[in-house]
């Protein structure tokens, strides 16, 4: 029972992150239709930014966070304005590809700058891990959390009352009628773009913080796939829901099938119960079914 | 000159080849391929192998992803099955080459038939990731299965026959790449001929009007399916024949990549689109590692960035072809000789 809870806790934990990372994915996709197959590798760059600042130039914790996010700000606006506007209106497999390519170039980068050693960061939370009753949590794993959940929150509230975020929920809802009501479209495309990497790279600096950077950081990217599939690709809730169900399978799996099979089950775990769910439900948990005029 | 095109029979309007032209240098062509053999040594016959194994494969992925509009995330893993079931036949079965392939082909098809079934309810993206998700499954059983795959040991197999003859060399196996290359590529241009092949350019197009024009989407689909992973099975079972040992590394989410990047660069849906891509996209890590064999000699680390550069290279040629050039390789040639077909007179 307690080997039990203590998958289901480091679940939940790592489900926080997902969801973070996924709300940067879903906020892209709702905006501006673009799937993001680069999101693992904006969440690296964040990470790689983060250890620059505060290990090669020193900085503290709150000023490096800060540039964090400045950079990955400019990197989503950047992406946006010099790629993915040329791509409005190609048919799926362009933008897929586009982000693919993307993806290949940032990482290409990242190695040829950072080199592909791996690199870990100073300690920013306390040590102690966290007791309650029987159970240990890590205290990297709990803080990373803390944040990720504070970030989606934040999110979350800027969507629901700030003026950009209601006229960027307007823009997903019907672009026509954004247009109409005085909304700069585009602007939002862009805007979208910038709160994606924004809450990616900061995914990224808290999975950096607990595991280490490398240029391959990335590949967590994949992840994210399964996470917003399950919940649908344009909803937030379903988003941070499908976080910790991933989160959840993939330490259940892990901790009770590799023993069986020798290791890897954390990584494939997610995907079956992805064919499973959308042999169900085609549009996920929570995902509109779309609705085709000729 | 050729200032119009005229048909003046149906014969000559579905001829592939409409003019004696092209029928010439086509000729010309394949006199290229049968000599260029006895010209080449050792590495240029590995490249054309290794290239040809690439055509075969993206051929295949062109009929699903370029003519029916399905995007595979998936079909590295195709290829892999095509290449384990070629290896366990060879190896346990003692099966020769010439029946191996078939049934190499045959099961990936089996699979590729698995994978598209979802498509019964679900397109577009969400079926895009269930391809992923086929992609990140096999993987796992290439590696997990270790009484079948060898774990990530992988297996190795004898050198093949063929009719007797040792086709284990370079330059034996050179004439297997070849024929089966053509086959393979005749075959795709003629399914596009074929009330099939149009059907899935209906399915690509807009698929509910082709479902309204009385296509069974789901059949077709499942029959795009079957056909490409059927290509990669057959390109799969050429991989393991021609390297004669297999692992699970060779068939990454990377590779599956690899062979969309080249249907785009060479242009989708495009038969010679797919040949030229997979020529193209084979051939630029050679030409990268020989720049910077040239760079080496002013900045001796040149070579430490070669890995990191094909990253980069490979991404910024698809996200370049994509917002400059959505047809790819195949246009630019078209275009290329439109100019000099009309040159002086350019309009």
């Amino acid at each position: 029972m307690d080997f039990f809870l203590l998958l289901l806790t480091s679940g939940i934990a790592v489900g926080g992150i997902y969801a973070l990372i996924a709300l940067g994915f879903v906020l892209i996709y709702k905006a501006t239709s673009i799937i993001n197959f680069a999101t693992g590798e904006f969440m690296m760059i964040g990470a790689y930014i983060f250890y620059t600042c505060s290990v090669l130039f020193g900085l503290p914790a709150i000023p490096s966070f800060l540039i964090v996010m400045a950079g990955a700000g400019l990197l989503g606006l950047l992406v946006e304005r010099t790629i993915l506007r040329h791509m409005l209106g190609q048919p799926t497999i362009s933008i897929v590809m586009v982000t693919i390519g993307l993806s290949s170039i940032l990482m290409g980068l990242a190695e040829i700058i950072w080199s592909s050693d791996f690199k870990s960061f100073p300690a920013l939370f306390p040590r102690a891990p966290l007791v309650i009753g029987d159970l240990i949590i890590r205290s990297n794993l709990f803080w990373g959390f803390i944040v990720a959940l504070a970030t989606v929150a934040v999110f979350a509230l800027i969507f629901k009352y700030a003026k950009v975020g209601v006229a960027m929920r307007a823009t997903a809802g019907d672009q026509l009628a954004a247009f109409s009501m005085g909304i700069n479209v585009r602007s939002m495309f862009t805007l979208a773009w910038i709160f994606g990497s924004i809450a990616a790279s900061i995914g990224g600096l808290i999975i950096g913080n607990i595991g280490g950077v490398q240029p391959n950081l990335g590949g967590i990217g994949l992840k994210i796939f399964p996470v917003v599939i399950l919940g649908g690709l344009d909803s937030i809730g379903g988003a941070v829901l499908g976080g910790f169900i991933v989160g959840i399978v993939e330490n259940l799996a892990g901790g009770y099938l590799d023993p069986l099979v020798g290791g890897g089950v954390k990584n494939v775990a997610p995907f079956v119960v992805l064919v499973l769910i959308l042999m169900v439900r085609p549009y996920g948990l929570f995902g509109r079914k779309e609705i085709e005029r000729l | 000159m050729r200032i119009g095109d005229f048909k003046e029979s149906y014969a000559a309007d579905e001829a592939v080849f409409s003019t004696s032209t092209s029928r010439f240098w086509l000729g010309g062509l394949f006199v290229l391929l049968a000599i260029f053999p006895f010209m080449a040594g050792e590495y240029l016959l590995y490249m054309a192998n290794i290239t040809g194994i690439a055509i075969v494969a993206a051929l295949g992925l062109n009929i699903l992803t370029g003519a029916a509009g399905q995007i595979s995330l998936g079909h590295a893993a195709f290829v892999g099955i095509g290449a384990y079931t070629s290896a366990v036949l060879a190896n346990r079965l003692a099966l020769p080459f010439l029946l191996c392939l078939p049934l190499a082909g045959a099961a990936s098809a089996f699979f590729g038939v698995l994978v598209g079934a979802p498509s019964m309810r679900m397109k577009g993206l969400y079926l895009c990731i269930t391809t992923l998700a086929a992609q990140v499954i096999f993987e796992f059983f290439f590696v997990h299965w270790e009484s079948l795959t060898g774990g990530i040991r992988g297996l190795n197999i004898a050198a093949p026959t063929l009719f007797g003859c040792d086709i284990g060399t370079e330059f034996g196996f050179y004439w297997v790449t070849l024929v089966v290359v053509i086959i393979a590529a005749t075959v795709s241009r003629n399914l596009f001929r074929t009330r099939v092949g149009r059907a899935f350019i209906a399915i690509r197009d807009r698929d509910i009007s082709a479902e309204l024009m009385g296509i069974n989407l789901f059949r077709y689909k499942l029959y795009a399916f079957a056909t490409s992973s059927f290509l990669a099975g057959i390109a799969g079972c050429l991989w393991v024949n021609h390297l004669k040992s297999i692992t699970p590394e060779h068939f990454p989410l990377h590779e599956s990549i690899r062979f969309l990047a080249m249907i785009i660069v060479g242009g989708l849906g495009n038969i010679l689109g797919a040949i030229y891509g997979a020529i193209f996209m084979t051939l630029i890590p050679e030409v990268l590692q020989t720049i910077l064999k040239f760079f080496e000699e002013i900045y001796p680390q040149a070579m430490s960035f070669l890995f990191p550069l094909q990253t980069v290279v490979f991404g910024f040629l698809i996200v370049l072809f994509l917002v400059f050039e959505p047809h790819g390789l195949a246009e630019m040639w078209v275009r290329v000789k439109n100019h000099f077909r009309l040159w002086p007179f350019k309009h």
